[in-house]
């Protein structure tokens, strides 16, 4: 209870003071989720809406398979990346192996099949109440899928919320491929893990008040550009 | 693009057989109420002579194109499907789909909300507006790019008698401006308004097809009677 308080105690001192290395881990741990969740985020809304929208052979399988891939396990994710990106690896000439661009490659990967699979969820209901209308209107496949898109936008706002989540609590994935080197690749949930390994469990929970206080707020920054729940919007 | 000529046409699910086989030309001129009772097969025929359900035998010929065909008629649903939009951008769509620029389709759609009584409600989510506005945009929505052939399945189900007369007004002045009109209807009334001929559907078949004054003067068949009569028919 103790280290509970002091760790509140703390958390509300790193931020009033805005400790140095707190704003560098903080906002490497934005810069890295949210460039992540941006490039997920390209690659799954429009396989969403096409997986809504076409019919294809092995549509069910693709589906069944995206859905499994949500439980995707993050240090095994880590594990190949690292594999891939190390210097005897396939890809090991680009030198991205304990980079933020190595964490960003592991969290597109992680987090993927989860918006995906979220959106595909919105969106199958949308294309059973546009289908008809759509295809009456001689809209193509890809004008359709615009249509979805833009239409589901606040329903995939959910979507790319959940990506976000699995994203910015991410750790096992990101210490494999970043290796939590200071300065470098050490975001939030890496720090966390390094001062609970320490011992020292008032700044571990400091860092992950910290996490939760900017996991929330920018929920709520996007919500509130997005003007969900607001009457009439969906 | 007419005569439009269906031959043996037929549509099957789950090995029972909706429509047909339908034997049918329909000439360019004038409006076809198709009538018969709940379950006949008016939604499924209007829906395979538009195109939006697929036939399982049998051939539809237009005089022109199929492409050609397709990108020249619309179709209302009984319920409408409003999109996730505003009423402008709603009735907007359609020209967008065909490339028209986004300020241009705006502005004609602004003219029609403001032809159908909906000018003061241009930015309103359309799923906000009632019954008789939905069907209103629905129909402006449809009517917008001029199509030549307009089918409309029981557009006037469930609306109270000013909004059936204010779309009635519609479809008059469609029909005066040469769009040509394939409606089903369960209101006699208004077959008897707006009908120069009826196709009276029975179990998936055309049982008949004659013109209007004729079939409410005096039908052909047994059946036809039977159900002006107010009988039950099946």
């Amino acid at each position: 209870m103790a280290d509970l308080l002091d760790g509140m105690l703390r958390a509300f001192w790193l931020v009033v003071t805005l400790d140095s290395d707190l704003v560098e881990i903080t906002l490497r741990s934005l810069r890295v989720t949210l460039t992540a969740l941006a490039i997920a985020a390209a690659i799954a809304l429009p396989l969403a809406a096409m997986l809504s929208v076409r019919r294809f052979r092995m549509r069910r399988v693709t589906i069944a398979v995206l859905n499994a891939l949500m439980g995707l396990p993050p240090v095994v994710v880590g594990l190949i990346v690292y594999v891939f990106l190390s210097r005897s690896g396939p890809l090991g000439v680009m030198g991205l192996l304990f980079t933020p661009t190595a964490m960003i490659i592991a969290q597109v990967i992680i987090i993927v099949p989860l918006v995906a699979s979220i959106a595909h969820q919105s969106l199958r209901e949308l294309w059973s109440d546009y289908h008809d209308l759509l295809i009456s209107m001689n809209a193509t496949q890809v004008q359709r899928v615009k249509a979805l898109l833009w239409d589901g936008r606040r329903a995939l706002l959910t979507a790319a919320l959940a990506g976000f989540g699995r994203a910015i609590g991410e750790v096992g994935a990101i210490m494999v491929v970043g290796g939590n080197i200071d300065h470098a690749t050490r975001v939030l949930t890496t720090a966390i893990a390094l001062e609970t390994g320490k011992g020292d469990f008032a700044m571990a929970l400091g860092l992950g008040f910290v996490l939760i206080a900017m996991a929330i707020a920018v929920n709520l920054a996007i919500h509130w550009l997005g003007h969900t729940e607001s009457e009439g919007r969906w | 693009m007419f005569p439009l000529v269906a031959q043996q046409a037929l549509v099957r699910r789950r090995g029972k057989v909706l429509v047909g086989p339908v034997d049918l030309t329909l000439a360019g001129e004038g409006t076809t109420i198709v009538i018969g009772p709940n379950g006949a097969g008016k939604t499924t025929l209007l829906k395979m002579l538009h195109g939006i359900v697929r036939m399982n035998g049998g051939t539809l010929d237009w005089a022109c194109p199929k492409a050609e065909a397709q990108r020249r008629q619309a179709f209302v649903f009984q319920a409408p499907v409003m999109m996730r939009r505003s009423v402008v951008d709603n009735i907007a769509y359609p020209l967008q789909l065909i490339g028209t620029p986004r300020k241009e389709a705006r502005a004609r759609a602004a003219e029609w909300a403001t032809r159908i009584n909906l000018g003061d409600a241009l930015d309103r989510q359309a799923t906000l507006l009632s019954g008789g506005e939905r069907q209103k945009l629905a129909l402006a929505r449809a009517l917008i790019r001029e199509p030549d052939v307009l089918f409309l399945d029981e557009p006037c189900a469930s609306l109270d008698g000013r909004a059936t007369r204010e779309i009635e007004e519609i479809l008059q002045c469609a029909a005066a401006e040469g769009t040509r009109l394939i409606m089903s209807t369960h209101n006699m009334g208004q077959a008897q308004r707006l009908a120069d001929e009826v196709i009276f559907v029975l179990q998936g078949r055309v049982h008949e097809f004659s013109k209007a004054h004729n079939f409410f003067a005096g039908p052909e068949t047994n059946q036809g009677r039977a159900f002006l009569r107010g009988d039950i028919v099946e």
